[in-house]
């Protein structure tokens, strides 16, 4: 029996003419299965879960086709595509039959009520629980979605939580009626991949407690892997090709979805991504490149600590402070890509904004080479500061924030020459247009303000700006992970083109292992402020000491059936605090983390076996 | 809790102190004073016995002695003629141009400006809120034109032709007397119910007209900051919860966007004192401002001075009621210095 039989759905946008945004799209979700719905943005797929939670926006209207929903409890069908949206019908319908969780569960639930507050509400709404009735249900639900303490749970406000821990919640509030199918919108893409992992995994043990069906919508072709039975391809509205998942990955037909499939990075893969629109880039076009030979250290990091003082001692109470880097020490050598891996709050994006000197570190020095010499950058000022500005740009995250919205596509690249007074008026025209053909982008959109632009466009504008004063280092911090999946191979192959024809050194920060793998020489892995794993990437990933590297790796969803997540693997978040890694990897707060070399070049922090030869490592 | 609350009280000391120490000086600058002002006037018209008698006041009050010292004996913190006797000791001054005590000045007309202004701000939030939710959920509708169409004629409209109009119109349909804030013959009368009843009708006009201009902003402010907060994620989580759209709105969003008017309540009183002046002296209504007029206008210095002391006290007890219904309703506020980490 299927809950769900979508039949030609045709959903419409009104507003300045009509855009159809679903396009007779048919789906089944059977009972107690799992159907993935995969696409890029634009694709549709989010306006499909709109359409069966009556959640269209005001400006989009179902044309045609019908979404038959049929109640496993009770047997009878009804036609939500006909109900009325915010009738009764609908809303009895809506959080009580079909839930569904979203993707940010930052900003889903409501800063000013207390989780135990608005869990409860499904409960006391839909099947009329007092007070302490729900109470009870919402106490039960956090146990089952693994809150650590319910109790004290049912107070916390959502601010008071981690970002999993409030996905958690959101779950528990979607499981509240024990509802017939959960529409789970990018469940995980905002959280960590340890986080994600755990996540997964309980959205499964769910389903099998509650026998529900569940509609992922995702990106995500790891996730699809290990969650879906069943995978629906969408792009621009229609359906490309849908199956059984095993069907999906190991004989994949449509272009489109073997395009996709290409495009996603993976553990073991020497070969080149394949995006799904190539770009080709004019290699030729920069200049010289950097005087540095290739595998000599160009840069160097040397014990560099930060801490940030999070609030103001008073008279009775200490500053509250937080050691967010910790006794770092790496090189970076000239041509290569150093990968710096780690979950939110590792302190990755604090030290490459230490080497940009961005701001400066609380002990430790960053040091760049200049010519035979070392040079420790917190003593640049003047017009030495200006030259090492030159020397290392970056290349920043969000594509859509990071570009001025009132400058056009020339100003912005066109702007670092301008503030280092690079050649004449008639050079920089050169220049820019040059750039442009450097990161594939056509030199007539020089012209254009960047709202015209796509993701993937904007941050190859980012990227031509970053390179428009011939750098010799580019800090890359998480280049792609705003960008779909096929954009994001299109921009990884430009990068890695661009490092290895421009003798460019890369310090690439990133929360993603397998992007990591495609482009990076050599790995750090960082944990909560410190540096616990550098070696070769290869190394790294097939050969990890450090047990929070292995449970990094072991949380990578793999896009491939016959590597499941283990989750017998997770540690319930342990892996990150390192008072519990065991032995010889413990950390006790305030102790100094020991770099080991293991193998050559293969370093993993390892206070237990320091004792002794501290000055080796 | 009660630590904050005692920290903030503690706070407000200095800061009324300032505030006394700029009101002063302000008031002190144009040069001379009330009672020199009269000398001299006097001189001119050859009244020597009345000249000896103002000097004498000027002694008195302490007005012969140099800027510091009239602050300190002003405020009751130095000496004056007849030992520590200032604010401080309950002691309001002077008032040169009514030859009474400020306090006895003031002592009606204070109760009936706190009362005229509390009924506006009442009027402002019961009329604004209905409206502007009104104007966000239905945005473009008719009812939301037409509000906003209403809304810019009450900014628009000058505050004392409106008042005008409507007492006409209330003296016209319902008889009520025009001007003042009571019929003439409760003037001087003790409290009763048919006074009662006479303030409240009178009431109706002015604090339709000193709001109608606050309540426009409002609306409008409410409808964007209620459009901004519909769009959220939260809302939408809690529509796929199932709740009715009344409720959706009433619970949600309309929570989040209080906080702005909360912060503003210690902002409306000042400007409704200072906005409230020409309305008060069209309407002939007993509030403070006229009077405030005059002594500035007179350089009635000590009237003047704890006039604007007593604005500036009502808008730092409405800060602080603002600070602590901010933290009372919004638990990022109540909670959030703990758990910045």
């Amino acid at each position: 029996m299927n809950v769900i039989d979508m039949r030609d759905l045709v959903v419409e946008y009104h507003a300045d003419g009509v855009i159809r945004a679903v396009d007779g799209v048919s789906l089944a979700v059977p009972c107690g299965k799992t159907v993935a719905v995969v696409g890029e943005s634009g694709s549709g797929k989010s306006t499909v879960s709109q359409a069966v939670m009556g959640l269209l926006p005001s400006a989009a209207r179902i044309a045609s086709g019908s979404i038959i929903f049929t109640d496993p409890a009770t047997g009878e069908s009804v036609d939500l595509a006909t109900l009325p949206r915010d009738g009764k019908a609908m809303r009895a319908i809506r959080g009580n039959r079909i839930a569904m969780i979203f993707q940010e569960p930052m900003t889903s639930l409501s800063p000013l009520h207390t989780i135990g507050d608005q869990i409860g509400e499904a409960g006391r709404l839909h099947q009329g629980m007092d007070a302490a009735q729900a109470r009870e249900a919402t106490r039960d639900m956090l146990r089952l979605v693994q809150f650590p303490d319910p109790d004290r749970a049912l107070g916390n406000y959502p601010f008071e939580l981690s970002g999993g821990l409030r996905q958690r919640a959101m779950i528990a509030m979607a499981m509240m009626c024990r509802p017939a199918l959960l529409i789970a919108d990018e469940p995980t893409t905002a959280l960590d991949v340890t986080i994600q992992a755990e996540i997964l995994k309980l959205l499964r043990d769910v389903q099998a407690e509650l026998g529900m069906s569940i509609l992922l919508i995702t990106h995500d072709f790891g996730v699809v892997a290990n969650m879906a039975d069943e995978v629906v391809v969408v792009y621009q509205g229609r359906v490309m090709e849908r199956g059984p998942s095993r069907e999906i990955f190991s004989a994949p037909e449509h272009p489109y979805l073997k395009a996709l499939l290409n495009a996603v990075p993976t553990f073991d893969m020497p070969e080149r991504l394949e995006p799904i629109r190539p770009i080709t880039p004019k290699l030729d076009a920069f200049g010289e490149p950097c005087a540095v030979p290739r595998g000599t250290p160009l840069l160097q990091v040397d014990r560099l600590e930060k801490v940030f003082h999070l609030k103001q001692g008073g008279f009775f109470s200490a500053a509250k402070t937080l050691k967010a880097v910790d006794q770092v020490s790496f090189d970076v050598n000239a041509g290569e890509c150093l990968g710096i891996v780690g979950e939110s709050g590792s302190g990755k994006t604090t030290v490459a904004m230490m080497v940009l000197r961005a701001f400066p570190p609380s002990s430790g020095a960053v040091r760049i080479r200049e010519g035979d010499a070392w040079r420790d950058i917190s003593t640049l000022e003047g017009d030495d500061l200006l030259a090492y500005r030159r020397r290392v740009q970056l290349v920043f995250q969000d594509p859509f924030s990071s570009l001025n919205p009132r400058m056009s596509i020339n100003e912005i690249i066109r702007e670092p020459l301008v503030i280092h007074d690079v050649g004449t008026a008639e050079s920089r025209d050169r220049h820019v247009r040059d750039l442009m053909e450097l990161v594939g982008l056509d030199p007539k959109m020089l012209r254009r303000y960047p709202h015209s632009l796509s993701g993937g466009q904007r941050q190859r504008v980012g990227i031509a700006r970053a390179l428009a004063l011939k750098p010799d280092i580019l800090v890359c911090d998480e280049p792609v992970s705003a960008l779909d999946v096929s954009v994001q191979a299109q921009v990884l192959n430009l990068l890695s083109d661009l490092q290895r024809d421009l003798n460019l050194t890369y310090i690439f920060v990133s929360h993603n292992l397998a992007v990591v793998d495609y482009l990076a020489t050599r790995i750090a892995v960082m944990c909560k402020g410190r540096l616990v794993e550098l070696g070769e990437t290869r190394a790294i990933i097939d050969n990890a000491q450090h047990p929070y590297t292995k449970a990094l790796l072991a949380a990578v969803p793999d896009a491939n059936l016959d590597r499941p997540l283990d989750f017998s693997l997770l540690t319930a978040g342990r892996a990150s605090i390192p008072e519990l890694w065991p032995a010889p990897y413990t950390l006790k707060p305030g102790e100094a983390p020991v770099m080991v070399e293991r193998y050559p070049g293969h370093f993993v922090c390892a206070p237990g076996e320091a004792s002794g030869f501290e000055e080796a490592a | 809790m009660l630590a904050y609350i005692l920290r903030r009280i503690a706070g407000m000391i200095p800061t009324l102190f300032v505030i006394s120490l700029l009101i002063f000086l302000i008031i002190e600058l144009p040069p001379g004073d009330y009672l020199s002002n009269q000398i001299s006037q006097l001189q001119a018209q050859g009244e020597a016995a009345s000249v000896a008698k103002l000097e004498f006041l000027r002694r008195e009050f302490a007005l012969d002695r140099p800027f510091m010292e009239r602050y300190g004996v002003w405020v009751g913190l130095w000496p004056g003629p007849n030992g520590f006797d200032g604010l401080l000791q309950g002691n309001w001054g002077w008032s040169f141009e009514y030859s009474k005590p400020v306090g006895e000045v003031v002592s009606g007309t204070l109760l009936l400006t706190v009362i005229l202004n509390l009924a506006t701000i009442l009027f402002v939030y019961i009329v604004s809120f209905p409206i502007g939710i009104y104007s966000a959920t239905r945005q473009y509708s008719w009812g939301d034109y037409g509000f906003t169409l209403l809304g810019y004629f009450g900014l628009a409209v000058p505050n004392f032709l409106l008042g005008l109009i409507l007492l006409f119109l209330m003296n016209q349909w319902f008889g009520v007397s025009v001007g003042g804030l009571m019929a003439p013959r409760f003037i001087d009368e003790p409290m009763s119910f048919g006074k009662f009843l006479s303030i409240v009708s009178h009431l109706v006009v002015p604090t339709v007209v000193i709001g109608t201009a606050g309540t426009a902003a409002m609306i409008r402010r409410l409808r964007a900051n209620l459009l901004d907060e519909l769009h959220r994620q939260y809302v939408t989580t809690a529509r796929a919860k199932g709740l009715s759209e009344r409720r959706v709105v009433l619970k949600y969003p309309l929570r989040m966007a209080l906080n702005p008017f909360i912060a503003d309540i210690g902002n409306l009183i000042p400007s409704l004192v200072s906005g409230s002046v020409i309305v008060s002296v069209v309407l002939n209504l007993p509030t403070v401002g006229p009077i405030l007029l005059s002594a500035l206008q007179s350089q009635d210095q000590y009237l003047a001075g704890f006039i604007l002391l007593f604005v500036a006290m009502l808008t730092l007890i409405g800060m602080l009621v603002s600070d602590l219904l901010l933290a009372l309703l919004d638990p990022r506020i109540r909670l959030g210095k703990g758990a910045a980490a």
